[in-house]
């Protein structure tokens, strides 16, 4: 390293200071909704411009969120969603990954090919919305969680994954009796631990985001997953329902503190959990890049 | 190197009696011994059969009067009605102009904001620090579009923080989200805000790939850092950068609906409505099947034209391809 010339140093600081930047932007928005969720209304309603810490400190938007049914159906709907969905596209997965990484396949590219063009070309929303309907899932979570049971793109991953299994290890599990199914669950898979991590983290993060496949399929409010719950909120504007029993005056100030609360509540499982799961997205987008 | 043991493990298998079978014999010899295979690929052919290629076939209503009474089969083919009606109806220019634009936008200032940041990471030689702003940047990606929309209503309306912070400099307040003239400079920006992190680390990687040597040979020389982003780091990730825009230009006229569909509303579809807007509103909210098909249709097979010449094109020029 040694002597850098003057340049060099001018470039350091203002690129240190673009990155400070760059964070700054990305973490404020979510900082003045924490501490204009921590507010009180009244105070909050009169401030202008930015904040720099909660004024006053008042938990009533954070009652007012959880006594909300909607919120905590939402809640529940979503914890379904994203379990028995990230489940059924794991097991979809790992089954058609397994069968595209076997060597000696008839058909095989044929498959491949089949199963690639999908990704250039497709239906479209409404022959699907019309498919979903005929298949009488309109209406139910089945919709939420089998149209897209397998996200292609990840499927050529976990091939590319499967087939990195030393083969000398599987002829030798076959010699010794093993079956398809063995060979999979008890090789392949251990085998690609770091893949399947990934795979887990980017579908369950697929639904837990998702908001557009229940909005077209979904009719019955008890089933909304969070996400268009949220929606209702945020982007409609109704938080009338959760401040009931408040004068009309404060209802508005308290309405403007409960959508700070609703973002919060609904954004800090992913916060809280990002940092440890970091590593295994990051490695994700990386194991992408090598198949192309 | 796995491969080629196999292949002869394969090879060897079935020993003398491959030469004397034929083909659809071989294949039933196969289906006997491997049968679990193949039983194992039947719920991802029937998934990708119903799920993919029904959808495709739904397409068939594109041309035809479809009603669900009839079914898809059964209604009557009105040959190319509703395209004829999509292409000169008053929409189609704004639909496109819109889609496209969008994406324009996109390219220009979207795509090079990850290179960009990748670049400037690297020159960070304070590995905390790095990795600190990395954490930071790769966030937003995690988050909803449904709160980050929620929170863009937030932040932009009337009497929103932006408003009350421009207001500190007398300007008037602006409706952001509801003048068509800012909807492109929202929706673009808002997506760099959200995706430049994330769209960082594939540069990085490939950065990560350079070799070494190059950089010490050039310091030898008396290269300053600069030149060295210019004549080492740029060149090296080079085939990434083609890939990654190839892909883009792929994406064309894709514009997820799932965020304009967020943002937008009737007084800003002027500049907001893009195709798939456009379809979710007409297709499932007003039940016009039939003709929205048609327009799903013409944006899929521009979209396939679209990423098979990008991608020739890459072919063609320089190495790298998708397929």
């Amino acid at each position: 390293m040694g002597a850098q010339s003057t340049g060099e140093k001018v470039f350091s600081v203002i690129n240190t200071v673009l990155m400070l930047l760059l964070c700054f932007i990305t973490l404020y928005p979510f900082l003045y909704v924490l501490f204009a969720s921590l507010s009180e209304a009244s105070s909050f309603i009169q401030h202008r411009g930015m904040l720099l810490k909660p004024l006053g400190l008042n938990f009533e938007a954070y009652k007012a969120v959880f006594k909300n049914p909607m919120i905590t159906s939402g809640y529940r709907n979503t914890l379904f969603y994203v379990s028995a969905g990230t489940a059924i596209n794991l097991f979809m997965t790992a089954l058609g990954a397994y069968v595209l990484s076997r060597r000696n396949l008839y058909f095989k590219n044929f498959l491949m090919f089949g199963i690639v063009l999908t990704m250039v070309f497709s239906g479209g929303l409404i022959p699907s919305y019309i498919l979903v309907n005929k298949l009488g899932m309109m209406n139910t979570p089945w919709a939420l969680l089998i149209p897209g049971a397998i996200s292609t793109f990840n499927l050529i991953i976990m091939r590319t994954a499967f087939q990195g299994v030393p083969v000398s290890l599987e002829e030798s599990a076959k010699i010794d009796g093993a079956g398809e199914f063995t060979i999979l669950f008890r090789i392949v898979i251990p085998l690609s631990m770091p893949v399947i991590a990934v795979m887990i983290l980017w579908y369950a993060v697929g639904h837990w985001n998702s908001y557009f496949s229940a909005l077209v399929y979904l009719r019955d409010r008890t089933m909304y997953p969070l996400q268009l719950v949220l929606r209702e909120i945020l982007i409609a504007n109704s938080t009338d329902s959760m401040s009931t029993g408040v004068a009309a005056d404060d209802k508005y100030a308290i309405g403007e503190t409960i959508k700070y609360a609703t973002i919060i509540v609904s954004t800090l499982p992913i916060i809280c959990l990002y940092p440890f799961l970091q590593k295994y997205f990051v490695k994700g987008v990386l194991i992408g890049a090598i198949k192309e | 190197m796995w491969q080629v043991t196999n292949k002869k493990l394969t090879n060897k298998r079935p020993a003398k009696s491959r030469l004397d079978m034929t083909k659809g014999q071989m294949i039933r010899k196969d289906l006997r011994l491997n049968w679990i295979i193949y039983l194992m690929a039947l719920p991802v052919i029937a998934y990708y059969l119903i799920f993919h290629y029904g959808p495709m076939y739904g397409l068939l209503i594109a041309f035809k009067d479809y009603s669900p009474a009839q079914g898809i089969w059964g209604s009557p083919w009105v040959g190319f009605k509703h395209f004829d009606s999509f292409f000169n109806g008053i929409y189609f220019w704004r639909l496109i102009r819109n889609t496209v634009l969008i994406n324009v936008y996109d390219l220009i200032f979207g795509f090079p904001a990850g290179i960009i940041l990748a670049l400037l990471l690297n020159e960070i030689r304070k590995m905390m620090f790095k990795r600190f702003v990395q954490t930071i940047s790769y966030l937003p990606h995690f988050i909803s579009i449904v709160v980050v929309a929620g929170m863009m209503f937030d932040f932009l309306s009337r009497d929103g923080l932006i408003n009350q912070l421009i207001g500190m400099f007398g300007i008037a307040p602006i409706d952001f989200l509801k003048e068509s003239g800012w909807f492109r400079f929202i929706f673009v920006s808002s997506g760099i805000w959200q995706g430049v992190g994330w769209g960082s680390i594939i540069y990085l990687a490939s950065i990560a790939n350079i070799d070494p040597t190059l950089y010490e040979a050039a310091k030898i020389d008396g290269a300053s850092r600069w030149r060295q982003i210019f004549h080492i780091t740029i060149p090296g990730i080079m085939p990434t950068i083609v890939i990654m825009l190839i892909l883009n230009m792929g994406n064309m006229l894709s514009v997820g609906s799932e965020k304009v569909l967020l943002l937008y509303n009737p007084l800003t579809y002027e500049t907001a409505d893009v195709i798939s807007t456009y379809v979710y509103r007409k297709g499932i909210l007003e039940a016009s099947y039939s003709f929205t098909a048609a327009v799903g249709l013409f944006n899929s097979v521009i979209s396939l034209i679209l990423i098979v010449s990008a991608n020739a094109i890459s072919k063609r020029v320089s190495e790298n391809k998708l397929w």
